[in-house]
């Protein structure tokens, strides 16, 4: 019977490799799978390429993954906040790698590569240098441009309630880009809050299939990226 | 009173020209103010692109969610019929031309429509796009809110931006301290001005031609 239960975070993360695409979940704080995170910190494999809208906060999660030398390139919408500090100092230091892709267009390429859409196009940059480089087209006399698919190894991904098939619903805005990097992963590690038996949530409330997803590992008690913070936590 | 229009009266006035019943989204600084301003009888919807759609007020401290923010990453509550989704329905609602009125902030916008509101172009600026560029260029009618010159005196409303672009040809109305400003087929035109503010101040605080009120 099939059960996508691990039992820690350290060994569902345990064979992500150094080279490795990595999308992780998360818009700011909110969603951030920060066990997971940390559980990939102790892993230790480098040379990383992260997905996520922003560059985390403060020195936990992403923005520890980050300061530890593991990401040699970020792909997200917006690499700064009032809290992170990590990211742009090894970004204008030349030791991380910065792909700037808008907001929406980041969460399309995401899902055009779980649906198995190669390319798509899309109004957003037309006449802007994000859209230097690329192919424009005209659909009914307006232009647009062509964007790619958007695939990783590995997800990371935290949410708020998961049955042992891996169907998975979320907390509030802590949603954001998680369904959609549960699909296009190869391999979709998910951390949950709460982990109940098969038929444990109502298929009406499913938010992400199961069949989007490989791994689940309990982690009830999850610390949210804001308290850590709020503590003046590091980690390691 | 000094002449012209605060920030609040700014943002009550962009208000005013939103009908009942938009689904709305608000941009960082001046534009969530807007939402302070509702004219009696109205309802607004509002959309945040990290994905709710019923957008309530600010939370007390025992109502705050850590998991339920806005895009300007604050956190915020909800209204009784709100709904939450994932990224690519949330920029569905955008590109897809749902969302009614966006309200944004900028450094620039120019005679044509065209508005730079994500980077100065400056070479050691970390570049951050957001969902600005989406916005733009989805949402069916672009509001601006903002002082019509920088802090140090520059006009914002020029004829052509020096930063660069969000979106060209986007903007419908901006509303700053001094006038409120259309976007016309020729350039900028005045369409009401802030109380104690005459035609020629704005004409001399405008970085292009622009028209009197008709």
């Amino acid at each position: 019977m099939i059960n996508k239960q691990y039992a820690s975070v350290a060994e569902a993360v345990a064979d992500i490799p150094d080279g490795a695409t990595v999308m992780v979940g998360g818009f700011g704080a909110s969603g951030s799978p920060i066990e997971l995170l940390h559980a990939l910190i102790d892993h230790g494999a480098t040379d990383l390429t992260v997905i996520n809208n922003n560059t985390g906060n403060g020195e936990v999660g992403l923005a520890a993954l980050i300061g530890n030398g593991q990401v040699s390139k970020m792909i997200c919408s917006f690499p700064r906040s009032s809290q992170s500090k990590v990211f742009p100092e090894l970004y204008r230091a030349g030791k991380v790698a910065l792909e700037i892709v808008p907001q929406g267009t980041l969460a399309e390429r995401i899902r055009a590569a779980g649906a198995g859409v190669p390319a798509f196009y899309t109004p957003t940059t037309v006449g802007t240098v994000l859209a230097e480089g690329k192919e424009v087209r005209e659909f009914n006399g307006r232009p647009y441009v062509m964007e790619s698919w958007l695939k990783a190894d590995f997800a990371l991904i935290k949410c708020e309630v998961a049955d042992s098939l891996g169907n998975l619903t979320y907390n509030k805005t802590a949603r954001n880009f998680s369904p959609l990097m549960c699909m296009a992963a190869t391999t979709t590690v998910v951390q949950t809050k709460t982990l109940v038996d098969r038929g444990g949530i109502d298929p009406e409330h499913v938010v992400t299939p199961g069949i989007f997803v490989n791994r689940v590992v309990e982690v009830t008690q999850p610390i949210h990226e804001d308290v850590l913070i709020a503590e003046g936590r590091s980690y390691p | 009173m000094s002449a012209g229009w605060t920030r609040e009266q700014m943002a009550a006035r962009a208000a005013q020209d939103i009908p009942d019943g938009a689904y709305v989204n608000l941009g960082i600084g001046i534009p969530e103010l807007v939402a302070q301003f509702v004219p009696e009888g109205r309802e607004f919807i509002y959309h945040t692109e990290n994905g709710l759609l019923g957008m309530g007020p600010q939370p007390t401290e025992e109502e705050r969610d850590l998991d339920l923010m806005n895009a300007g990453k604050k956190h915020v509550t909800i209204i009784p019929g709100a709904a939450y989704f994932h990224h690519a329905d949330s920029f569905s609602m955008i590109r897809g031309g749902h969302i009614d009125v966006c309200v944004l902030g900028t450094m620039q916008v120019a005679a044509n429509g065209d508005i730079a509101n994500w980077s100065t172009g400056a070479p050691d600026a970390i570049p951050a796009v957001g969902g600005a560029m989406d916005l733009v260029q989805g949402v069916k009618r672009i509001f601006v809110i903002t002082q019509h010159t920088t802090k140090t005196g520059d006009p914002k409303l020029v004829e052509k931006c020096s930063y660069p672009l969000t979106g060209p040809g986007v903007v419908s109305r901006i509303f700053t301290d001094l006038a409120v400003v259309d976007v016309t087929e020729d350039g900028f035109r005045v369409a009401e001005l802030a109380p104690g503010i005459n035609f020629e101040e704005v004409r001399e605080k405008t970085g292009a031609p622009i028209l009197p009120p008709k």
